[in-house]
């Protein structure tokens, strides 16, 4: 076999290059440091390949078209940063309740309100399950390497037409801007979900029907199932409702569709958690300082293990339980002030410690922090 | 005999296009000149030859914006203010469906000003109708960017402080290539204005002036339906006439026709010559 | 007991940690790109480029990093620098002190003129750019083919592939020529620091 090219590539023009890959061949944005390289990926690839991509007015209306555009049958994404996320969020809940397939980077910085635009942060991680008011279940991914960035915005298109539903990818500020040498997956080397389409007549077709698997058929506007897409509560057929005896199946529906099929999103990467007394617990950039750490002190005899937590949201507390299982003590290192450690600590049994480890001040956590607070709870 | 077979043609035309399965009534008051331009719609669209399949209408919230939830099309029922920027998506993801907008002037011109706008500059081919009835009629009678200065709403109790927006001459600034004008009064030339536009390729904004008796004409003491959409034929000066009126004259007087139309470039169509040019590696 | 784990740990040999640091503007963060492609074109080590600025396009404070190993890269910055290349006196002010003992420092003498040390390799890239090469945007091209020269880091070969790459059309002719002072210029020095 032909060995691969190499090439160097920026965090978020890897997402650009995964987004393609899984078949995205829309996209509307708003320029906002740090993704904004995102945007200009893709208005300078999709055209080659026949998508298409607009620069909206503003962020609220960059997602009204990705939705717009994935109503028309097009996969569809838009990236962002904290700011731009926060003006999107009205546009996301009508996702969540119309069950629009479609994918929001969001290039983490430091916050609130304009914040440190050219500073990492996770501190964005709550609003992307929280972020629209309302209930329902986010699924959130969150890559570590330049690598991930490709697969993991893949693995979002994947998720986002497997459920219907809207998938956020947290990127931050180190992953956006950082490169490396990477050799990018061939074609057919991972494999591509495309949104199932009716089989039935237009006539018996139910948009929103409630199956037994939650997995309802769309088709795409122009193909003759001509119906209702509406973000106030509706009934199968699309219709507004407010009867109690619609609306909880409804609501019901948007939560146990994701919640009832949790394995098939979750994602973590463990490393050297088998004999593991300590693990570091982190996402994102994150995480690479983690894995350095782990190494560097697993040379010096610390039994110490790395999980990278890939998918966020839902949060996956019951595999967090099983791979920790044996540990002593878990360190959560966050950019933030603790957005998922309380998570992990409601994960874990009561006598593993959870012992916190938040860096705000706009830089990333260094590999000697890990360590030195590894030191503290040896 | 013969006459009573087309006039039951004629109604049929209407009742071919409401949505099967929807329960009526609409959410609509009795007499709501809203009624009257959906009527005004189906006619025009029967005339494009268009298949129900071919044409999305999309709308935000408000009392017009629930029109495309009672109409046999694909219908996108958005959030408030946001249906022009959801609508650029879809037109722009699938250039050969026919995209209609469903708007107020809440809607359209305070919550979605912006979109607004940007839909004009762009010439993106919507077919964009601003149902404007001078306030917020679903949230129950508030003043919106329309509300004529010192008429009174539940949120302009003692008059309205502000100014008001033109619509259509907002549109014509901002780039919009079809701009027309007309009330629910003049059912033929609404049903014209919105056929012809309809037809133009480009951004087309039909403005048409409807009755909210519940909140307004009673706030305002402007009476009930009828006594309004006789109110609008009073007030109304076509166009060509117009031209040659001051601007006393129309002072109040509502200016009705095709206002402006351009000649000029779809964005859809100029992204695709873009697409080609790529491709062809020019 | 205190610091016990940390008096133990060591930096990981296998990575070569480099830092170009000066003002927006000066190229720094292209430089390193360059760099890290021309590895990326040349052979099989690993290379991670990453980068922190101001919000300014011009004129804030501006470093990129570059870790090359032969080993998977986990953290994408540079812990103990191995080399630093400094084009502006408020960079070597900040960034010294990252330079770990025996590290490589270069020096843009044009511009910096406070060196808390004598151990360096000092050459005045930016008056080169301005009265050699024909043109000040070429500083750090430069300053990269004397940094490949002085370390051995990619070969002349390689180094120019990446450059032309990157260039915008028009400057081939000033980036080679940009390629041929830097090298001549440092291995110059090179010969001078060797006596």
């Amino acid at each position: 076999m032909a060995k691969k090219e190499r090439v160097l590539v920026l965090g978020n023009q890897a997402c650009v290059e995964g987004a393609i890959y899984a078949g995205m061949r829309f996209y509307a944005g708003y320029p906002i440091t740090p993704s904004t390289e995102v945007a200009e990926g893709c208005a300078r690839e999709l055209p080659k390949i026949g998508g298409r991509f607009i620069q909206m007015e503003d962020e609220i209306g960059s997602i009204a078209a990705v939705i717009g555009a994935s109503v028309a049958g097009l996969k569809s994404m838009t990236a962002t940063s904290g700011p731009g996320y926060s003006l999107m969020v009205e546009n996301i809940g009508y996702a969540y309740m119309t069950e629009t397939p479609c994918v929001i980077v969001n290039v983490q910085r430091g916050g609130p309100s304009t914040g440190l635009p050219t500073k990492v942060s996770q501190s964005d991680t709550m609003q992307a399950q929280w972020g629209p008011h309302g209930d329902y279940t986010a699924i959130t991914v969150a890559p570590s390497t330049i690598l991930e960035t490709v697969t993991e915005t893949i693995r979002a298109f994947n998720l986002a037409e497997r459920f219907r539903t809207p998938v956020t990818v947290l990127l931050d500020e180190v992953m956006g801007h950082s490169r490396q040498i990477i050799s990018l997956p061939e074609p057919g080397e991972i494999e591509i979900f495309n949104r199932v389409k009716p089989t039935v007549s237009p006539e018996e077709y139910l948009p929103f029907e409630i199956t037994e698997n939650y997995v309802t058929p769309m088709p795409a506007y122009g193909e003759g199932y001509r119906y209702v897409i509406t973000g106030l509560t509706h009934d199968q057929k699309g219709f507004t409702t407010n009867k109690p005896e619609e609306i909880a199946p409804k609501l019901h529906k948007l939560r146990h569709k994701i919640i009832d099929y949790k394995d098939e999103i979750t994602k973590l990467r463990a490393e050297m958690m088998d004999d593991a007394e300590i693990a570091f617990i982190s996402y994102g950039s994150v995480s690479r300082a983690a894995l350095q750490a782990t190494d560097i002190a697993r040379k010096v005899g610390v039994k110490v293990g790395c999980l990278q937590l890939q998918t966020i949201w839902p949060f996956p507390d019951k595999e967090i339980a099983e791979i920790c299982g044996g540990c002593r003590k878990v360190i959560v290192g966050e950019l933030n002030m603790g957005q998922i450690v309380n998570y992990v600590r409601s994960a874990l049994p009561g006598d593993i410690e959870v012992v916190p480890l938040q860096r705000y001040d706009g830089e990333i956590l260094t590999p000697m922090q890990l360590i030195e607070k590894l030191e503290e709870v040896l | 005999m013969a006459t009573a077979v087309k006039e039951k043609q004629k109604s049929n035309v209407v009742l071919d296009y409401l949505r099967p399965g929807k329960a009526m009534p609409t959410v609509w008051c009795a007499g709501c000149g809203h009624g009257i331009v959906m009527n005004g719609i189906i006619r025009a669209i029967d005339k494009t030859g268009l298949s129900k399949d071919e044409i999305v209408m999309a709308s935000g919230i408000g009392c017009s914006s629930r029109m495309p939830i009672y109409l046999d099309f694909n219908a996108l029922h958005t959030t408030h203010g946001r249906s022009l920027a959801f609508a650029t998506g879809v037109k722009f993801a699938r250039p050969e469906l026919k995209v209609m907008v469903v708007t107020g002037d809440g809607d359209a011109l305070a919550i979605g000003g912006n979109h607004f706008i940007h839909a004009c500059r762009r010439n993106i081919d919507i077919t964009c109708i601003l149902l404007n009835n001078y306030i917020y009629g679903m949230t129950g009678g508030q003043g919106s960017p329309t509300t004529p200065s010192q008429a009174f709403s539940t949120t302009t109790p003692y008059d309205n402080a502000e100014k008001h927006f033109e619509p259509t001459k907002l549109a014509i600034a901002a780039g919009a290539s079809y701009v027309a004008r007309t009330t629910v009064y003049h059912a033929p030339q609404m049903e014209k204005l919105i056929l012809n536009g309809l037809l133009h390729r480009g951004f087309s904004l039909i403005e048409v002036i409807s009755n909210c008796h519940t909140y307004f004409g009673r706030l305002n003491r402007q009476g009930d339906a009828v006594k309004m959409i006789n109110d609008f034929k009073e007030r109304s000066v076509p166009i060509a006439r117009a031209k040659s009126m001051s601007a006393e004259e129309l002072e109040g007087k509502i200016v009705t026709g095709l206002l402006h139309k351009k000649e000029t470039t779809e964005f859809c169509d100029v992204y695709q010559s873009v697409v080609d040019r790529v491709q062809k590696g020019m | 007991m205190a610091n016990k784990l940390l008096d133990k740990v060591e930096i990981p040999q296998d990575r070569y940690e480099m830092r170009f640091s000066g003002s927006g503007g000066q190229g720094m963060i292209l430089a390193t790109v360059m760099l890290a492609e021309a590895i990326g074109a040349t052979d099989d080590r690993n290379v991670v480029q990453s980068q922190s600025y101001g919000p300014e396009a011009r004129g804030g404070a501006s470093k990129s990093d570059v870790v090359i190993s032969a080993n998977e890269i986990f953290y994408p910055k540079a812990m103990q620098l191995d080399f630093l290349l400094v084009m502006t006196q408020e960079s070597m002010d900040k960034y010294y002190s990252d330079l770990k003992e025996g590290g490589i420092l270069v020096v843009d003498t044009t511009l910096v003129t406070d060196i808390p040390t004598d151990n360096y390799y000092g050459l005045p890239f930016t008056r080169l750019a301005r009265e050699e090469a024909g043109h000040i945007m070429v500083a750090n091209v430069i300053a990269l083919a004397a940094i490949a020269e002085i370390t051995g880091i990619i070969s002349k070969d390689a180094l120019t592939a990446a450059v032309l790459k990157r260039a915008p059309k028009g400057t081939e002719e000033k980036n080679k020529k940009a390629i041929e002072i830097g090298f001549a210029e440092a291995a110059k020095l090179k010969k001078q620091k060797g006596s």
